[in-house]
Protein backbone atom coordinates (compact mmCIF):
# COMPACT_ATOMS: atom_id res chain seq x y z
CA UNK A 1 0.00 0.00 0.00
CA UNK A 2 2.16 3.18 -1.23
CA UNK A 3 -0.36 6.22 -0.47
CA UNK A 4 0.45 8.89 -2.06
CA UNK A 5 3.92 9.14 -1.42
CA UNK A 6 6.61 10.80 -3.89
CA UNK A 7 9.67 9.80 -3.46
CA UNK A 8 12.25 12.79 -3.16
CA UNK A 9 14.87 13.87 -1.47
CA UNK A 10 14.08 17.42 0.23
CA UNK A 11 13.96 19.11 4.07
CA UNK A 12 10.16 18.13 3.80
CA UNK A 13 11.21 14.97 3.06
CA UNK A 14 13.28 14.73 5.63
CA UNK A 15 11.51 16.44 8.83
CA UNK A 16 10.20 13.60 11.69
CA UNK A 17 6.48 12.77 10.93
CA UNK A 18 5.15 13.94 13.75
CA UNK A 19 6.13 17.52 13.34
CA UNK A 20 4.29 17.12 9.78
CA UNK A 21 1.48 15.63 11.15
CA UNK A 22 1.34 18.40 13.83
CA UNK A 23 2.30 20.99 11.45
CA UNK A 24 -0.27 20.28 8.96
CA UNK A 25 -3.36 19.68 11.59
CA UNK A 26 -2.66 23.02 13.61
CA UNK A 27 -1.95 24.84 9.56
CA UNK A 28 -5.63 23.38 8.54
CA UNK A 29 -7.60 24.24 11.97
CA UNK A 30 -6.15 28.06 11.39
CA UNK A 31 -7.34 28.02 7.84
CA UNK A 32 -10.97 26.66 8.78
CA UNK A 33 -11.46 28.95 12.03
CA UNK A 34 -10.59 32.24 9.93
CA UNK A 35 -13.26 34.21 9.27
CA UNK A 36 -14.71 34.10 5.66
CA UNK A 37 -14.68 37.90 5.10
CA UNK A 38 -11.92 37.86 5.48
CA UNK A 39 -10.43 37.58 1.98
CA UNK A 40 -7.22 38.13 1.57
CA UNK A 41 -5.78 35.73 4.56
CA UNK A 42 -6.87 32.78 1.87
CA UNK A 43 -5.27 34.55 -0.77
CA UNK A 44 -1.91 34.31 1.63
CA UNK A 45 -2.73 31.24 2.65
CA UNK A 46 -2.49 30.34 -0.97
CA UNK A 47 0.75 31.53 -1.23
CA UNK A 48 1.73 29.68 2.12
CA UNK A 49 0.92 26.56 0.44
CA UNK A 50 2.37 26.80 -2.99
CA UNK A 51 5.79 27.81 -1.13
CA UNK A 52 5.60 24.40 1.54
CA UNK A 53 4.75 22.28 -2.00
CA UNK A 54 7.79 23.89 -3.68
CA UNK A 55 9.98 23.22 -0.83
CA UNK A 56 8.49 19.52 -1.01
CA UNK A 57 9.06 19.39 -4.86
CA UNK A 58 5.96 18.24 -5.26
CA UNK A 59 4.34 18.96 -9.05
CA UNK A 60 1.02 21.19 -8.92
CA UNK A 61 0.12 19.28 -12.08
CA UNK A 62 -0.18 16.33 -9.29
CA UNK A 63 -1.77 18.16 -6.59
CA UNK A 64 -4.65 19.46 -8.97
CA UNK A 65 -5.12 16.33 -10.23
CA UNK A 66 -5.17 14.72 -6.85
CA UNK A 67 -7.40 17.59 -5.08
CA UNK A 68 -10.31 16.11 -7.94
CA UNK A 69 -11.04 14.56 -4.28
CA UNK A 70 -13.07 17.58 -3.71
CA UNK A 71 -15.11 17.63 -6.72
CA UNK A 72 -18.38 16.81 -5.10
CA UNK A 73 -17.59 20.12 -2.58
CA UNK A 74 -16.50 21.83 -5.14
CA UNK A 75 -20.55 21.16 -7.25
CA UNK A 76 -22.09 22.24 -3.26
CA UNK A 77 -19.96 25.45 -3.57
CA UNK A 78 -20.97 26.50 -6.96
CA UNK A 79 -24.83 25.46 -6.33
CA UNK A 80 -24.66 27.60 -3.24
CA UNK A 81 -25.45 30.70 -4.18
CA UNK A 82 -28.36 29.96 -6.09
CA UNK A 83 -29.77 27.61 -3.37
CA UNK A 84 -29.10 29.65 -0.34
CA UNK A 85 -31.55 32.36 1.58
CA UNK A 86 -31.11 35.78 3.02
CA UNK A 87 -30.23 39.05 1.24
CA UNK A 88 -30.10 38.80 -2.76
CA UNK A 89 -27.24 40.59 -4.59
CA UNK A 90 -26.72 40.66 -8.37
CA UNK A 91 -23.05 39.21 -9.62
CA UNK A 92 -22.39 39.54 -13.64
CA UNK A 93 -26.33 40.06 -13.99
CA UNK A 94 -27.56 36.87 -12.17
CA UNK A 95 -29.09 37.08 -8.57
CA UNK A 96 -27.71 34.96 -6.13
CA UNK A 97 -27.71 35.51 -2.63
CA UNK A 98 -25.25 36.84 -0.88
CA UNK A 99 -25.09 34.03 2.09
CA UNK A 100 -24.38 31.92 -0.35
CA UNK A 101 -22.60 33.54 -2.10
CA UNK A 102 -19.71 33.59 1.14
CA UNK A 103 -20.88 30.16 1.79
CA UNK A 104 -19.52 28.71 -1.51
CA UNK A 105 -16.36 30.48 -1.21
CA UNK A 106 -16.14 29.30 1.85
CA UNK A 107 -16.76 25.30 0.88
CA UNK A 108 -14.61 25.99 -1.99
CA UNK A 109 -11.16 28.31 -0.05
CA UNK A 110 -11.17 26.04 3.15
CA UNK A 111 -11.70 22.52 1.39
CA UNK A 112 -9.22 23.48 -0.98
CA UNK A 113 -6.43 24.27 1.08
CA UNK A 114 -7.07 21.39 3.54
CA UNK A 115 -6.81 19.09 0.85
CA UNK A 116 -3.97 20.63 -0.67
CA UNK A 117 -2.10 20.58 2.96
CA UNK A 118 -3.38 16.92 3.50
CA UNK A 119 -2.16 16.14 0.23
CA UNK A 120 1.14 17.83 0.94
CA UNK A 121 1.67 15.61 4.22
CA UNK A 122 1.12 12.75 2.10
CA UNK A 123 3.55 13.00 -0.52
CA UNK A 124 6.03 13.70 1.22
CA UNK A 125 5.52 11.35 4.20
CA UNK A 126 4.94 7.19 3.45
CA UNK A 127 1.99 5.86 5.03
CA UNK A 128 4.46 3.42 7.71
CA UNK A 129 5.96 6.73 8.86
CA UNK A 130 3.00 8.21 9.50
CA UNK A 131 1.97 5.37 11.74
CA UNK A 132 5.02 5.91 13.23
CA UNK A 133 4.92 9.40 13.61
CA UNK A 134 1.21 8.89 15.10
CA UNK A 135 2.80 7.01 17.21
CA UNK A 136 5.21 9.12 18.49
CA UNK A 137 2.40 11.47 19.22
CA UNK A 138 0.76 9.30 21.82
CA UNK A 139 -1.84 7.65 19.51
CA UNK A 140 -3.00 5.06 21.26
CA UNK A 141 -1.33 1.39 20.40
CA UNK A 142 -4.56 -0.34 19.76
CA UNK A 143 -5.01 2.83 16.89
CA UNK A 144 -2.24 2.40 15.20
CA UNK A 145 -1.94 -1.12 15.48
CA UNK A 146 -5.35 -1.37 13.87
CA UNK A 147 -4.15 1.15 11.02
CA UNK A 148 -0.68 -1.03 10.36
CA UNK A 149 -2.46 -3.89 9.98
CA UNK A 150 -5.12 -2.07 7.44
CA UNK A 151 -2.23 -0.66 5.59
CA UNK A 152 -0.71 -4.03 5.14
CA UNK A 153 -3.45 -6.14 4.70
CA UNK A 154 -5.43 -4.16 1.68
CA UNK A 155 -2.42 -5.84 -0.45
CA UNK A 156 -3.33 -8.93 0.68
CA UNK A 157 -7.05 -8.14 0.07
CA UNK A 158 -6.00 -7.15 -3.34
CA UNK A 159 -4.17 -9.97 -4.19
CA UNK A 160 -6.84 -12.61 -3.04
CA UNK A 161 -9.34 -10.83 -5.00
CA UNK A 162 -6.77 -11.26 -8.11
CA UNK A 163 -5.99 -15.02 -7.24
CA UNK A 164 -9.83 -15.39 -7.18
CA UNK A 165 -10.42 -13.75 -10.15
CA UNK A 166 -7.98 -15.70 -12.75
CA UNK A 167 -9.27 -18.98 -11.10
CA UNK A 168 -12.69 -18.61 -11.69
CA UNK A 169 -11.43 -17.12 -15.44
CA UNK A 170 -9.63 -20.10 -15.70
CA UNK A 171 -12.54 -22.12 -14.97
CA UNK A 172 -14.32 -21.24 -18.24
CA UNK A 173 -16.21 -18.26 -16.06
CA UNK A 174 -15.87 -14.98 -18.52
CA UNK A 175 -18.07 -12.16 -17.51
CA UNK A 176 -18.09 -8.66 -19.24
CA UNK A 177 -19.25 -5.24 -17.80
CA UNK A 178 -21.47 -5.38 -14.83
CA UNK A 179 -21.97 -9.20 -14.61
CA UNK A 180 -18.41 -9.40 -13.44
CA UNK A 181 -20.39 -8.44 -9.93
CA UNK A 182 -22.04 -11.34 -9.81
CA UNK A 183 -18.72 -13.68 -9.55
CA UNK A 184 -17.35 -11.21 -6.87
CA UNK A 185 -20.58 -10.81 -4.90
CA UNK A 186 -20.96 -14.67 -4.46
CA UNK A 187 -16.81 -15.16 -3.64
CA UNK A 188 -17.01 -11.79 -1.18
CA UNK A 189 -17.20 -14.31 1.74
CA UNK A 190 -14.85 -16.95 0.56
CA UNK A 191 -12.35 -13.49 -0.20
CA UNK A 192 -12.39 -12.58 3.53
CA UNK A 193 -11.93 -15.77 4.82
CA UNK A 194 -9.15 -16.77 2.47
CA UNK A 195 -7.77 -13.07 2.94
CA UNK A 196 -8.11 -13.54 6.96
CA UNK A 197 -6.34 -16.73 6.94
CA UNK A 198 -3.51 -15.57 5.40
CA UNK A 199 -3.07 -12.45 7.62
CA UNK A 200 -3.52 -14.53 10.33
CA UNK A 201 -0.31 -16.29 9.38
CA UNK A 202 1.71 -13.40 8.11
CA UNK A 203 0.12 -12.09 12.00
CA UNK A 204 1.50 -15.14 13.99
CA UNK A 205 4.84 -14.74 11.98
CA UNK A 206 5.54 -11.60 13.06
CA UNK A 207 4.33 -12.33 16.70
CA UNK A 208 7.02 -15.79 16.70
CA UNK A 209 9.72 -12.71 15.42
CA UNK A 210 8.93 -10.73 18.66
CA UNK A 211 6.22 -8.24 17.99
CA UNK A 212 4.70 -7.14 20.55
CA UNK A 213 2.20 -4.50 19.02
CA UNK A 214 4.49 -1.52 17.16
CA UNK A 215 6.54 -1.47 14.89
CA UNK A 216 10.31 -1.15 15.84
CA UNK A 217 10.62 1.69 14.57
CA UNK A 218 8.21 4.03 16.58
CA UNK A 219 10.07 2.53 19.85
CA UNK A 220 13.93 3.36 18.56
CA UNK A 221 14.82 6.87 19.62
CA UNK A 222 16.92 7.47 15.88
CA UNK A 223 15.04 9.69 13.48
CA UNK A 224 12.43 10.87 16.52
CA UNK A 225 11.64 15.00 16.07
CA UNK A 226 14.17 17.17 17.89
CA UNK A 227 13.56 20.85 19.12
CA UNK A 228 15.11 22.10 15.72
CA UNK A 229 12.70 19.97 14.08
CA UNK A 230 9.77 21.51 15.37
CA UNK A 231 10.89 25.00 15.11
CA UNK A 232 11.08 24.22 11.90
CA UNK A 233 7.77 22.82 11.13
CA UNK A 234 6.12 25.43 13.65
CA UNK A 235 7.19 28.08 11.07
CA UNK A 236 3.85 26.93 8.85
CA UNK A 237 1.62 27.12 11.23
CA UNK A 238 2.88 30.53 12.87
CA UNK A 239 2.81 31.95 8.99
CA UNK A 240 -0.62 30.66 8.97
CA UNK A 241 -1.99 32.20 12.28
CA UNK A 242 0.26 36.01 11.41
CA UNK A 243 -1.83 35.65 7.88
CA UNK A 244 -5.05 35.56 9.43
CA UNK A 245 -3.99 38.38 12.48
CA UNK A 246 -3.59 40.33 9.71
CA UNK A 247 -6.02 40.20 7.32
CA UNK A 248 -8.33 40.18 10.55
CA UNK A 249 -7.07 43.41 11.54
CA UNK A 250 -6.75 45.12 7.86
CA UNK A 251 -9.72 43.56 6.64
CA UNK B 1 -11.67 8.58 -8.70
CA UNK B 2 -12.54 8.27 -4.87
CA UNK B 3 -14.67 10.91 -4.58
CA UNK B 4 -15.70 12.00 -0.74
CA UNK B 5 -18.58 10.69 0.70
CA UNK B 6 -20.71 10.85 3.68
CA UNK B 7 -17.13 12.21 4.63
CA UNK B 8 -17.78 15.93 5.47
CA UNK B 9 -15.00 17.90 3.99
CA UNK B 10 -12.93 21.27 5.77
CA UNK B 11 -15.64 24.19 6.25
CA UNK B 12 -19.15 22.66 5.43
CA UNK B 13 -19.75 22.90 9.38
CA UNK B 14 -18.90 25.86 11.12
CA UNK B 15 -16.25 25.85 13.96
CA UNK B 16 -18.33 25.46 16.83
CA UNK B 17 -20.55 22.41 15.83
CA UNK B 18 -17.13 20.92 14.46
CA UNK B 19 -15.47 21.40 17.61
CA UNK B 20 -17.96 19.89 19.49
CA UNK B 21 -18.46 16.56 17.60
CA UNK B 22 -14.43 16.80 17.67
CA UNK B 23 -14.25 16.36 21.76
CA UNK B 24 -17.46 14.05 22.07
CA UNK B 25 -15.55 12.00 19.20
CA UNK B 26 -12.38 12.28 21.29
CA UNK B 27 -14.27 10.70 24.64
CA UNK B 28 -15.68 8.51 23.35
CA UNK B 29 -12.90 7.02 21.42
CA UNK B 30 -11.13 7.31 24.53
CA UNK B 31 -13.56 4.78 26.38
CA UNK B 32 -13.72 2.50 23.14
CA UNK B 33 -9.94 2.09 23.63
CA UNK B 34 -10.28 1.16 27.13
CA UNK B 35 -13.13 -1.34 26.15
CA UNK B 36 -11.07 -2.55 23.18
CA UNK B 37 -7.87 -3.24 24.66
CA UNK B 38 -9.75 -6.14 27.02
CA UNK B 39 -10.67 -7.57 23.70
CA UNK B 40 -7.83 -7.35 21.65
CA UNK B 41 -5.91 -10.76 21.69
CA UNK B 42 -4.26 -12.43 19.53
CA UNK B 43 -7.75 -13.57 17.34
CA UNK B 44 -8.69 -10.13 17.11
CA UNK B 45 -5.98 -8.05 15.98
CA UNK B 46 -5.17 -9.55 12.70
CA UNK B 47 -9.36 -9.40 12.60
CA UNK B 48 -9.21 -6.09 13.71
CA UNK B 49 -6.77 -5.37 11.01
CA UNK B 50 -8.37 -7.39 8.20
CA UNK B 51 -12.09 -5.45 9.04
CA UNK B 52 -10.70 -2.04 8.26
CA UNK B 53 -8.86 -2.83 5.27
CA UNK B 54 -12.21 -4.41 3.99
CA UNK B 55 -14.25 -0.95 5.05
CA UNK B 56 -11.41 0.47 3.40
CA UNK B 57 -12.14 -1.14 0.16
CA UNK B 58 -15.53 -0.96 0.57
CA UNK B 59 -15.87 2.86 1.03
CA UNK B 60 -14.65 3.12 -2.38
CA UNK B 61 -17.72 2.97 -4.23
CA UNK B 62 -19.56 5.89 -3.90
CA UNK B 63 -23.37 7.61 -4.84
CA UNK B 64 -24.51 10.81 -5.38
CA UNK B 65 -27.46 12.21 -3.70
CA UNK B 66 -27.02 15.97 -3.61
CA UNK B 67 -25.03 18.22 -5.41
CA UNK B 68 -21.77 18.20 -2.57
CA UNK B 69 -23.35 15.10 -0.66
CA UNK B 70 -22.61 11.17 -1.64
CA UNK B 71 -23.22 7.96 0.16
CA UNK B 72 -20.87 5.36 0.67
CA UNK B 73 -20.81 1.74 2.25
CA UNK B 74 -19.36 2.29 6.10
CA UNK B 75 -19.10 -1.21 7.02
CA UNK B 76 -19.96 -0.62 11.09
CA UNK B 77 -22.40 -3.66 11.31
CA UNK B 78 -19.74 -5.77 9.92
CA UNK B 79 -17.35 -4.47 12.16
CA UNK B 80 -20.10 -4.80 15.38
CA UNK B 81 -20.46 -8.22 14.43
CA UNK B 82 -16.87 -9.55 13.55
CA UNK B 83 -15.29 -7.99 16.16
CA UNK B 84 -17.58 -6.13 18.40
CA UNK B 85 -18.30 -2.32 19.01
CA UNK B 86 -15.91 -1.19 20.81
CA UNK B 87 -12.83 -2.37 18.53
CA UNK B 88 -15.03 -2.04 15.76
CA UNK B 89 -15.63 1.40 16.21
CA UNK B 90 -12.18 2.02 16.69
CA UNK B 91 -11.69 -0.16 13.14
CA UNK B 92 -13.68 2.56 11.07
CA UNK B 93 -12.19 5.24 13.07
CA UNK B 94 -8.80 4.42 11.68
CA UNK B 95 -10.36 3.97 8.26
CA UNK B 96 -11.02 7.61 8.49
CA UNK B 97 -8.38 9.02 9.86
CA UNK B 98 -5.93 7.11 7.41
CA UNK B 99 -8.53 8.49 4.93
CA UNK B 100 -7.90 12.27 6.17
CA UNK B 101 -4.32 12.09 6.12
CA UNK B 102 -3.80 9.77 3.93
CA UNK B 103 -5.77 10.78 0.90
CA UNK B 104 -6.92 13.63 1.81
CA UNK B 105 -9.89 12.03 2.15
CA UNK B 106 -12.58 14.26 4.43
CA UNK B 107 -11.16 17.43 6.20
CA UNK B 108 -9.09 16.84 9.41
CA UNK B 109 -11.32 19.43 11.27
CA UNK B 110 -14.39 17.66 9.60
CA UNK B 111 -13.17 14.21 11.53
CA UNK B 112 -14.62 14.63 14.84
CA UNK B 113 -18.14 14.78 13.04
CA UNK B 114 -17.11 12.26 10.53
CA UNK B 115 -16.21 9.83 13.61
CA UNK B 116 -19.55 10.50 15.09
CA UNK B 117 -21.74 9.60 12.32
CA UNK B 118 -19.87 6.68 10.64
CA UNK B 119 -17.80 5.07 13.49
CA UNK B 120 -19.91 6.25 16.39
CA UNK B 121 -23.29 6.42 15.64
CA UNK B 122 -23.74 3.85 13.13
CA UNK B 123 -21.82 1.30 14.95
CA UNK B 124 -23.75 1.86 18.28
CA UNK B 125 -27.55 1.57 16.30
CA UNK B 126 -25.65 -2.00 14.50
CA UNK B 127 -24.77 -3.57 18.04
CA UNK B 128 -27.96 -2.53 19.80
CA UNK B 129 -29.70 -4.25 17.07
CA UNK B 130 -27.39 -7.07 16.40
CA UNK B 131 -27.94 -8.06 20.57
CA UNK B 132 -31.33 -7.52 20.39
CA UNK B 133 -31.70 -9.58 16.99
CA UNK B 134 -29.40 -12.14 17.87
CA UNK B 135 -31.31 -13.36 21.24
CA UNK B 136 -34.91 -12.87 19.18
CA UNK B 137 -34.20 -14.65 15.66
CA UNK B 138 -33.29 -18.19 15.52
CA UNK B 139 -29.80 -19.32 15.77
CA UNK B 140 -29.06 -20.26 12.36
CA UNK B 141 -27.25 -18.79 9.54
CA UNK B 142 -30.37 -17.37 8.17
CA UNK B 143 -31.10 -16.10 11.47
CA UNK B 144 -27.74 -14.45 11.87
CA UNK B 145 -28.22 -13.61 8.20
CA UNK B 146 -30.58 -11.11 9.01
CA UNK B 147 -29.31 -9.91 11.54
CA UNK B 148 -26.02 -8.41 9.05
CA UNK B 149 -28.77 -7.37 6.96
CA UNK B 150 -31.18 -5.35 9.29
CA UNK B 151 -28.48 -3.46 11.64
CA UNK B 152 -26.57 -2.15 8.13
CA UNK B 153 -29.66 -0.87 6.90
CA UNK B 154 -30.82 1.07 10.29
CA UNK B 155 -26.52 1.61 10.71
CA UNK B 156 -26.44 3.32 7.35
CA UNK B 157 -29.61 5.15 7.82
CA UNK B 158 -28.44 6.58 11.45
CA UNK B 159 -25.40 8.00 10.39
CA UNK B 160 -26.83 9.57 7.39
CA UNK B 161 -29.56 11.39 9.78
CA UNK B 162 -26.25 12.34 11.93
CA UNK B 163 -25.30 14.61 9.07
CA UNK B 164 -28.49 15.82 8.37
CA UNK B 165 -28.37 17.06 12.50
CA UNK B 166 -24.76 18.51 11.95
CA UNK B 167 -25.96 20.13 9.35
CA UNK B 168 -28.81 21.62 10.74
CA UNK B 169 -26.95 22.66 13.99
CA UNK B 170 -24.24 24.09 12.11
CA UNK B 171 -24.19 24.12 8.17
CA UNK B 172 -22.33 27.30 7.31
CA UNK B 173 -25.09 28.35 5.35
CA UNK B 174 -28.92 28.03 5.04
CA UNK B 175 -30.23 26.39 2.06
CA UNK B 176 -33.87 27.93 0.83
CA UNK B 177 -34.71 25.56 -1.80
CA UNK B 178 -34.24 22.15 0.53
CA UNK B 179 -35.96 22.43 3.82
CA UNK B 180 -33.97 20.14 6.57
CA UNK B 181 -37.22 17.96 6.24
CA UNK B 182 -36.38 17.34 2.28
CA UNK B 183 -32.84 17.23 3.08
CA UNK B 184 -33.14 14.20 5.85
CA UNK B 185 -35.61 12.59 3.40
CA UNK B 186 -33.33 12.38 0.52
CA UNK B 187 -30.74 11.27 2.84
CA UNK B 188 -32.63 8.74 4.28
CA UNK B 189 -33.76 7.60 0.49
CA UNK B 190 -30.62 6.81 -1.19
CA UNK B 191 -28.80 5.98 2.52
CA UNK B 192 -31.83 3.18 1.93
CA UNK B 193 -30.99 1.62 -0.89
CA UNK B 194 -27.15 1.85 0.21
CA UNK B 195 -28.16 0.63 3.18
CA UNK B 196 -29.39 -2.54 1.31
CA UNK B 197 -26.43 -3.26 -0.93
CA UNK B 198 -24.19 -2.90 2.16
CA UNK B 199 -26.57 -5.11 4.29
CA UNK B 200 -26.30 -8.01 1.64
CA UNK B 201 -22.39 -8.03 1.65
CA UNK B 202 -22.23 -7.74 5.05
CA UNK B 203 -24.73 -10.84 5.46
CA UNK B 204 -22.91 -12.75 2.53
CA UNK B 205 -19.61 -12.29 4.74
CA UNK B 206 -20.39 -13.03 7.63
CA UNK B 207 -22.39 -15.73 7.31
CA UNK B 208 -19.65 -17.38 5.21
CA UNK B 209 -17.65 -16.85 8.04
CA UNK B 210 -19.62 -17.89 10.51
CA UNK B 211 -20.45 -21.23 9.02
CA UNK B 212 -16.41 -22.29 8.47
CA UNK B 213 -14.54 -20.86 11.51
CA UNK B 214 -17.31 -19.59 13.83
CA UNK B 215 -14.79 -18.91 16.65
CA UNK B 216 -14.41 -15.67 14.51
CA UNK B 217 -17.67 -13.98 14.94
CA UNK B 218 -17.82 -11.96 17.99
CA UNK B 219 -21.72 -11.49 18.26
CA UNK B 220 -21.73 -15.05 18.54
CA UNK B 221 -19.22 -15.64 21.66
CA UNK B 222 -21.65 -14.21 24.57
CA UNK B 223 -24.42 -16.20 22.73
CA UNK B 224 -22.99 -19.60 22.62
CA UNK B 225 -21.45 -19.96 26.37
CA UNK B 226 -24.37 -18.93 28.77
CA UNK B 227 -27.01 -21.76 27.47
CA UNK B 228 -25.24 -24.22 25.46
CA UNK B 229 -27.56 -27.29 27.12
CA UNK B 230 -30.76 -25.73 25.98
CA UNK B 231 -29.13 -24.54 22.45
CA UNK B 232 -28.64 -28.57 21.79
CA UNK B 233 -31.88 -29.44 23.58
CA UNK B 234 -33.64 -27.48 20.98
CA UNK B 235 -31.54 -28.53 18.25
CA UNK B 236 -31.73 -32.33 19.41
Amino acid sequence: MKGLYLERDTPLHRLPPEVKIAAMVSATVIVVVTPREALWAFAGYAVLVAVIAAIGRVPAGWLAKRSLVEVPFVLLALALPFLAAGEQVTVLGLEVSRDGLYGGFNILAKGTLGVLLSLILAATTTTRDLIVGLDRLRCPQILTQIATFMLRYLSVLGGEARRMRIARISRGDDPRFLWQVRGFATGVGALFLRAFERGERVYLAMVARGYEGRMPAAWLAAGAATRNHWLAAATVPVAAAAIAGTAVILG
Amino acid sequence: MEAVALHISNGVLNGPVSAIYGVIALVALAYCVSRGRRDLDDRLAPMAGLVAAFIFAVQMLNFPVLPGVSGHLLGGAMAALLVGPWVGALCVSVVLIVQALVFADGGVTALGANVANMALLGTAVAYLLIALLLRVLPRTPTGLGITAFVSSVFAVLAASQGFVLQYALGGTTDLEHYSLGAIAGLMAGTHLLIGIGEGLIAAVTVVTVARTRPDLVYALRGLKRPQPATAQGVAA
